[in-house]
């Protein structure tokens, strides 16, 4: 039986894969589908300062093999997840991964330094939103301000800190190597790809937002490109996802470099999607005799 | 408690140009289900999301859909025949409160919002009451269910080009009959559904509309299913069709 666990910066998951934030609420709806302590880890919806109400419907496009969605970070807010969502998610054995917005760089310290005190294993820090206005995906996009608010939010940190990357840049590395500098513990990429849908019998734009980020099937291959090129250029862990659907593809995900992975978009389609991939991932390593994960982890032949 | 059946047709019919009903072996859905909730359907390897249909009927395990052909999702699931295999989740949402509507409730259906009001009219006889029901449609070519509606109630059909029964809208109907009534449920286009909650509340009357929205994870995950609410303080508030509606309280929406 090959081992799944998988050290990631320090926290111990029982296999690699985990929910992306944002496709997976706080856990309860697709709680009632499977058992929690079966994931590696729960990324759970990202969370800001205070309440955010989201962009208007539409929110969603669908595309060939994806989605756009244009939520807008609708939350109830930091405090509310502390008090309510932790104690339930608790209850299982898995890891939490907190996720965090802000649209300063003082918003990002403060949210970091309280999440830290909180009962999460992992801070996954998104610098990367393509559906809110300021802050978002302004960050993530220019390696100064990345440098500027990673720092600064890693002086608050107690728990091990994710970068999330945006995959809307010219050059991944310059941005994955400025988050490692200024202290990011990990790194998780991709974030969704900016994208737009027209109606084309009423001319106007489907989404609420006119543009929103791609996910889904459609964006694996830049996700497992963006990943492989990440993995050269930094030492860091890598949370990789974008399009995963099956084990074989986090075997792909994987060898380009992941450490670990994030399903998403594949549990609209199939709510069990990451139980069966599990399952997938150990039959395949068993098949294969591969031992245990990190083996596979970056090992892809060029 | 929603949960994902894989369940096997039983009748597909064609009942008009462009619409169809689906019967399915669905015994575990059917246990859960009340009226006005939906299901979620997978339609075929090249549709990414599942389609949100709305339970028009069950009985002895089978689950009644009826829909329309709109694009390739719904081209899909209307090709079905007896024994293929549909991957379901159900019954997902919350449904319409019959017993809070009174002794003589109206339930409208406008176009494909006929379907569901179908099994909420059943539930409402059982429950002692005299529902009546008022299905408004385009044109001739488009009624739908208008005996299933009759074999249980009193039911009034308009057509908006007047091409068969009554020409009109369902709120000329409505607003005629709606004196002699305690509550109203509905379903169908939005600008129908506000034009009769705005007639129920000048009336003083209990309202429940079921709203639409597209959708992605059909459970309440992934908050893209939005629908503009009052908030307590005056405000606008989102909440989500799939899990806080399909059916709201009219009051509570933001028109
Ligand atoms: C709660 C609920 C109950 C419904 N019940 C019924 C019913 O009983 N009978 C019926 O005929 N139709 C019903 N609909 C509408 C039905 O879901 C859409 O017609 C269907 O999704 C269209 O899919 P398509 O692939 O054929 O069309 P396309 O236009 O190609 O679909 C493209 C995308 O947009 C979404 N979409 C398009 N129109 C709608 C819509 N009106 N509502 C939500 N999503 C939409 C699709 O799901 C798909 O993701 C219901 C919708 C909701 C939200
Ligand atoms: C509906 C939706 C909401 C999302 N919300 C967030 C979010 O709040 N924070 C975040 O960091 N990423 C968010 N994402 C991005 C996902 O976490 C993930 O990076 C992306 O969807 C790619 O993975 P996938 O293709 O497996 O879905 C969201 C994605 C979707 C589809
Ligand atoms: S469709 Fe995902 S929350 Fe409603």
């Amino acid at each position: 039986m090959a081992d799944l666990r998988v050290n990631f910066c320090g926290v111990e998951l029982k296999n690699p894969i985990t929910t992306a934030s944002g496709t997976f609420g706080f856990g309860h709806e697709y709680g009632e589908f499977f058992d929690l302590s079966l994931l590696g880890g729960v990324g759970v919806k990202g969370l800001t300062p205070t309440e955010r109400l989201g962009n208007p419907a539409p929110r969603i496009a669908e595309t060939p093999a994806g989605i756009l969605n244009c939520v807008g970070l609708q939350n109830p807010g930091i405090d509310r997840f502390i008090e309510e969502q932790i104690p339930f998610l608790r209850q299982y054995d898995t890891a939490i991964i907190a996720n965090v917005s802000g649209n300063t760089v003082e918003e990002y310290e403060g949210m970091v330094e309280k999440i830290s005190d909180a009962d999460v294993d992992l801070i996954e820090m998104n610098i990367s939103c393509p559906n809110v206005k300021c802050g978002g995906m302004a960050f993530g996009t220019r390696p100064d301000m990345v440098e500027e608010v990673v720092s600064a939010a890693k002086k608050k940190a107690k728990k091990p800190l994710i970068v999330k990357l945006s995959p809307n840049v010219t050059d991944i590395t310059e941005i994955a190597r400025a988050a490692e500098a200024a202290g990011a513990d990990a790194l998780s990429l991709i974030n969704t790809l900016l994208g737009m849908r027209i109606n084309i019998e009423t001319r106007k734009p489907i989404l609420s937002n006119i543009m929103g980020g791609l996910s889904g099937p459609a964006v694996f291959p830049v996700a497992v490109r963006m990943v492989y090129q990440v993995r050269k250029a930094v030492s860091v862990p890598i949370l990789g996802m974008g399009g995963i659907r099956t084990g074989k593809d986090i075997v792909e995900m994987l060898l380009a470099g992941a450490d670990a992975v994030a399903m998403g978009t594949v549990m609209f389609a199939d709510p069990m999607a990451p139980v069966k991939a599990l399952r997938e991932l150990e039959d395949w390593m068993d098949a294969h005799g591969v031992k245990s994960v990190s083996e596979l982890s970056g090992a892809v032949e060029v | 408690m929603s949960i994902q059946e894989i369940c096997r047709v039983a009748d597909c019919t064609r009942l008009g140009e462009g619409l169809y009903s689906i019967t399915m072996h669905a015994p575990a859905i059917c246990e859960k289900t009340q009226v006005g909730q939906f299901v979620h359907i997978a339609c075929g390897e090249g549709n990414l999301l599942r389609r949100p249909i709305s339970i028009c009927d069950w009985q002895d395990g089978k689950l009644r859909i009826v829909f329309q052909v709109k694009g390739e999702g719904t081209k899909w699931l209307a090709a079905r025949k007896e024994g293929d295999e549909l991957d379901v989740l159900g019954p997902l949402g919350h449904g319409f409160d019959t017993k809070a509507l009174g002794d003589k409730p109206i339930f409208i259906g406008g176009g494909i919002g006929v379907p569901p009001m179908l099994a909420c009219v059943k539930k409402a006889v059982g429950e002692g009451a005299q529902p009546r029901a008022v299905l408004g449609f385009r044109n001739k070519d488009a009624v739908i269910l208008e005996d299933d509606f009759k074999a249980v109630c009193e039911a009034f059909v308009t057509t908006d080009d007047g091409s068969y029964a009554r020409h009109g809208f369902v709120t000329d109907v409505l607003k005629e009959i709606v004196a002699d009534t305690t509550g109203v449920a509905a379903c169908g286009p939005k600008p129908m559904l506000k034009a009769i909650a705005a007639i129920a509340d000048a009336a003083g009357l209990p309202c429940q509309v079921s709203m639409e929205e597209r959708m992605g994870c059909g459970i309440g995950a992934c908050l893209v299913c939005a629908c503009a609410l009052k908030a307590e303080n005056g405000e606008t508030r989102y909440g989500h069709v799939c899990k806080d509606g399909p059916v709201f309280d009219a009051k509570e929406v933001a028109w």
